[in-house]
């Protein structure tokens, strides 16, 4: 190999070679989870994949299917954030509080929230980690606490808000007005246990479940996007399924 | 001092155009990229490393449990991990279309593509290396057995890609993820579709360097001189 296409042709492959060689260090070297080079970039990304799950691919009505309560899982894992279980010292003065951008603040106790119209179902839950597992639900549609509520024109979003330290989720409102998003007090024909958010947990088999906000004490709109947990971590913000 | 016309005898094969651009971009871009797919996903797979709804019953998998070694993994943590696979899923699928757009366009895919009358002739590929037959089979650009794993490995892609959607999306698209057989086994089946993948790329490897070392600059740089035809 003597000829000057022949040494063309080593000097790209050389550069072909280098430039993969080049990219896998770049991974290499950035292993974490992108680094401050790449990680902003990834976060952009999972915008884009937020924006498609919201617009593209999320149905405001095809509802989840259900199961029957026989299919339900002898176990369905919990966690709170706070070092110990998150208990109300005193449960009756226990308020939902429902502000922000509406033009008929509430104050909802337990009662009044079980006497709005009630939806139940059995459903798959589906963790971020992988795992899964079915249960059932009994609680409020939100859609029934927005007509109650009524937000302004200017409400797109709501910040769930909880006693187990600062976690909280940020919805936009097609996802909580989705018939299958509710207000849950209670669980497999059961009052909400504390291990799942008692005395009111947010729940939905459209959103994996670090989006459905335990030991809830309020619900605000807003114009703004809420953060949330683990959303501001660098988790995906609709997590959408 | 090499005589041209010496040189000319040891190697009168001429240098043929065999890969065009889009096949070299796609081929090698899909290497970078289904690695960091792969990296990634072991990662997350560390999260629930099994298959099956809490409390069971599981899929029978020998990785029951395992924790990939750490060069293995990118992302650091699940959310990073799951940031990583999500953005590389679309280079991943852009590069895909882009490649099987122009098998399409351009008929090449009448060269890969694996059908029955391919057969015969993959049984007698099968033969000569067992050592069964003495002769290689006349073959054009690729032979039986190379068209069977192409064809399979592009159809193993598309699987990649529709399992990936069936477990990001097991509400909105049910009837994809009901096609798989469910969550947990869509979960089973984008497992172990890397697996294959993994075998597959081991014996790509193997068999570029021991039958077609010629191969390799062809898929660099597009120029062929090798043994075998460059056309049907």
């Amino acid at each position: 190999m003597s000829d000057a296409t022949s040494h063309e042709v080593d000097r790209r492959t050389f550069l072909g070679l280098g430039v993969a060689a080049g990219a896998g260090a770049l991974v290499a070297a950035c292993g974490w989870d992108g680094g401050s080079l790449v990680r902003p970039g990834l976060w952009s990304i999972s915008r884009v994949n937020d924006w498609v799950g919201e617009n593209i691919l999320f149905s405001p009505t095809r509802l989840a299917r259900s199961y029957p309560p026989s299919e339900r899982s002898a176990a369905l894992p919990s966690y709170f954030i706070s070092s110990t279980m998150p208990m109300l010292r005193d449960p009756a003065a226990w308020r939902l509080r429902v502000d922000g951008l509406v033009e008929q603040p509430l104050e909802l106790a337990i009662d009044d929230l079980m006497r709005m119209p009630r939806v139940s179902y059995t459903v798959k839950h589906h963790c971020v980690e992988g795992w899964s597992a079915i249960a059932s639900w009994h609680g409020v549609p939100v859609s029934a606490i927005v007509q109650r509520c009524r937000p302004t024109k200017a409400a797109r979003y709501i910040s769930f808000a909880s006693f187990d330290a600062d976690y909280s989720n940020g919805w936009d409102m097609a996802s909580a007005m989705h018939p299958q998003t509710i207000l849950a007090y209670g669980m497999n024909d059961n009052p909400l246990p504390a291990s799942h958010g008692a005395p009111l947990r947010l729940y939905s088999p459209t959103k994996l479940g670090y989006k459905l906000t335990k030991y809830l004490v309020s619900m605000t709109f807003t114009d703004q996007r809420p953060g949330g947990y683990w959303e501001d971590q660098g988790y995906p913000w609709f997590a959408g399924i | 001092m090499t005589q041209p016309i010496a040189t000319n005898e040891q190697n009168p094969r001429p240098l043929v155009r065999r890969h065009h651009w889009i096949v070299r971009l796609t081929h090698w871009a899909t290497v970078i990229v289904l690695a960091g797919m792969i990296a990634s996903g072991l990662q997350i797979y560390e999260a629930y490393a099994r298959f099956g709804n809490r409390g069971g019953p599981y899929f029978v998998s020998p990785f029951d449990g395992t924790q990939f070694p750490h060069w293995s993994r990118l992302g650091g943590w699940l959310a990073g991990a799951l940031n990583w696979h999500f953005a590389l899923a679309w280079p991943l699928t852009a590069f895909g279309l882009l490649y099987l757009g122009y098998l399409v366009r351009s008929g090449e895919w009448r060269a890969l593509l694996f059908r029955p009358r391919d057969v015969p002739g993959a049984i007698e590929m099968t033969k000569y290396y067992l050592h069964l037959r003495r002769e290689h089979p006349p073959q054009g650009k690729h032979n039986p057995l190379q068209k069977l794993a192409y064809t399979g490995v592009i159809g193993l892609g598309a699987l990649a890609v529709l399992t990936g959607f069936a477990i990001y999306k097991p509400t909105q698209l049910a009837w994809l993820t009901a096609l798989f057989g469910g969550f947990q086994a869509a979960r089973f089946w984008h497992f172990w579709i890397v697996w294959i993948f993994v075998g597959f790329t081991i014996m790509h490897v193997i068999l570029v360097f021991a039958v077609d070392p010629a191969s390799l600059r062809a898929m660099l740089t597009g120029s062929y001189r090798g043994r075998f035809p460059s056309h049907e």
